[in-house]
């Protein structure tokens, strides 16, 4: 095990369709305000870590020398990270890595991406493989639609309640994000909305998905000793991290239990000591762009047993005053800026266990997860944080 | 503050040719000749079709080719009905997963042969579990659309 690190200070941008700045100057608001945040500035800084979703979401390459000046970086080491959608949580672990290695005291960690300058799901289906599968997987809804199914149909899940659950959870999160001042979408809707909305790719309706966002997060992370010098009182501590990868053909492993989420979160909870994630951790961040994915993610993660997940979240398990809040941010489906979402997943638990939350700060939060996946359905990454060292 | 700033159209088009190698070029020769290749690994003794260099499990190379049969089993399908650039499949179409009889990993390909113009009509139709048959083109390029689609079986 290395040296304890903690997340000391979280910027970010306000989310959204933001063609008032250019890509550069969104990195910048959300790494002035980390700074502004913090009371440090750029040269305490000992390294950078920058990551995207691929380059073509806005056709320029290699980002992290993009933004070397948004991130103020120049004269320091500086890394990119990127494993598509989970960039972000892979973020946390690359700062994490660095500094309980005992190479750095204090780095910087940024996430961004500008998703409405291109288009993204074509973006997203070059990440597909070439010659047999791109043909036929399309972006995002097309993969997330059909693993879903492969979730209600092993369980055999009735239709109409895994549709009133999924609806229950658009309703809810888009409700959440007028609390979170940096939530992009910010719409009030009914569940006959989203049960009537136009569908994507079945069982995938338009207010079961995520927009696409403009964003960036930028987090700072600490050692122990950057912490004590710095005389901080409330840190969010990273008590476990976990990844995990599979094969790169879609189809070639199972999807509905799936076990890169299984595995990602057994890892990190094996590093927190944790045994019984729902009672023990008072929040979660799941990266959740489509409601019925965010129901097997519970199950994955054991918030709940394998099939229960539609029953408890109409049952309010996972709404704001349930048992384990999940997405009090309003959470992906309401912010998507890809390379930063991750990110803010973790940025967000940290907030809420430094009591920083704000107007959906769950109270009392003292042990938060944090999730990000990405690939065609291929990898997952956690983060765990706590008040506590 | 509602002011509009400017933006700049730009793109970036870039040309490929990528190799398949020897046992995709087999495979490929394969269809062309409406044959389907799996190919076994003798470690994990699964059938993976398309057929591979290498068992991404257990690492090693695979050696023995298999014929692979031409109906399968419907695993999860998606309908999709929206478009973005270059998107090589006109919308709306329905990708799959299919599980080949005597392979052990889901092949994706399209599912067709009915009218996909009305969703409610489709979902009628289409069901997990059913059975499915491939539809050759009848001309074939020695490409994954020399497939048109998988239709089910009644
Ligand atoms: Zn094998």
């Amino acid at each position: 095990m290395g040296k304890a690190v903690a997340i000391i200070g979280v910027g970010q941008t306000n989310h959204g369709r933001r063609m008032d700045v250019s890509y550069p100057d969104l990195v910048r608001e959300a790494v002035l305000r980390v700074y502004e945040e913090t009371g440090l500035s750029p040269n305490d800084v000992d390294g950078v870590v920058s990551g995207t979703m691929p380059s073509m979401m806005e056709g320029v390459a290699l980002t992290h020398f993009y933004f070397a000046d948004a991130m103020a970086s120049a004269g320091k080491p500086i890394l990119k990270t990127e494993t598509c959608g989970s960039t972000g949580v892979s973020l946390a672990h690359t700062a994490y890595y660095w500094i309980s290695s005992g190479m750095a005291d204090l780095v910087l960690a940024v996430g961004h991406e500008k998703m409405t300058e291109g288009d993204s799901q074509a973006t997203m289906t070059t990440v597909v493989e070439p010659w047999y599968q791109r043909y036929f997987i399309a972006g995002a809804p097309g993969v997330f639609s059909m693993q879903s199914q492969m979730w209600s149909v092993r369980y055999g899940l009735d239709e109409k309640k895994v549709r009133d659950a999924a609806a229950y959870i658009s309703v809810t999160h888009h409700d959440s994000a007028f609390d979170n001042p940096y939530a992009h979408v910010k719409i009030r809707v009914t569940a006959e909305d989203v049960k009537n909305a136009r569908v994507i790719t079945y069982p995938v309706r338009l207010l079961d998905v995520c927009p696409n966002s403009d964003g960036a997060c930028a987090v700072i992370f600490a050692s122990e000793e950057m912490v004590k010098k710095l005389g901080l009182k409330k840190v969010a501590w990273v008590k476990g991290l976990g990844y995990r990868g599979e094969e790169y053909f879609f189809g070639d492993s199972d999807k509905a239990v799936w076990q890169s989420a299984v595995q990602a979160a057994k890892q990190a909870y094996d590093m927190a000591g944790i045994k019984d994630p729902r009672k023990e951790l008072d929040v979660a961040e799941v990266y959740n762009p489509f409601t019925f994915q965010e129901m097997l993610f519970y199950e994955c993660f054991g918030f709940c047993g394998l099939g229960e997940a539609p029953d408890l979240v109409l049952q309010g398990t996972f709404g704001r005053k349930g048992e384990l809040p999940c997405d009090p941010s309003g959470g992906t489906l309401c912010t998507n800026p890809i390379g930063a979402t991750g990110l803010i997943r973790t940025a967000e638990a940290a907030l809420q266990v430094m009591e920083k939350a704000g107007d959906h700060q769950i109270p009392g939060a003292k042990l938060a997860f944090s999730h990000a996946m990405g690939g065609v359905d291929q990898f997952n990454g956690v983060m765990i944080v706590g008040s506590e060292r | 503050m509602n002011k509009e700033f400017k933006t700049i159209k730009t793109e970036i088009r870039l040309p490929y040719e990528l190799a398949y190698g020897a046992t995709w070029t087999r495979f490929f020769e394969g269809m062309s000749n409406q044959i389907l290749y799996g190919s076994k690994c003798e470690k994990c003794n699964r059938v993976l079709v398309p057929a591979r260099t290498f068992c991404p499990r257990c690492f090693i190379d695979t050696k023995e080719w298999v014929e692979v049969p031409q109906q399968g089993t419907l695993t999860a399908w998606s309908y999709v009905n929206y478009r973005y650039f270059g998107q090589p499949t006109t919308p709306p179409f329905i990708g799959a997963l299919i599980r080949l009889d005597g392979t052990d990993v889901d092949f994706v390909h399209l599912l067709g042969g009915f009218d996909l113009s009305d969703f409610e009509k489709v979902r009628k139709i289409v069901k997990n579990g059913m059975r499915v048959e491939a539809v050759w083109a009848n001309e074939r390029k020695a490409h994954i659309m020399d497939i048109r689609y998988f239709k089910p079986l009644a």
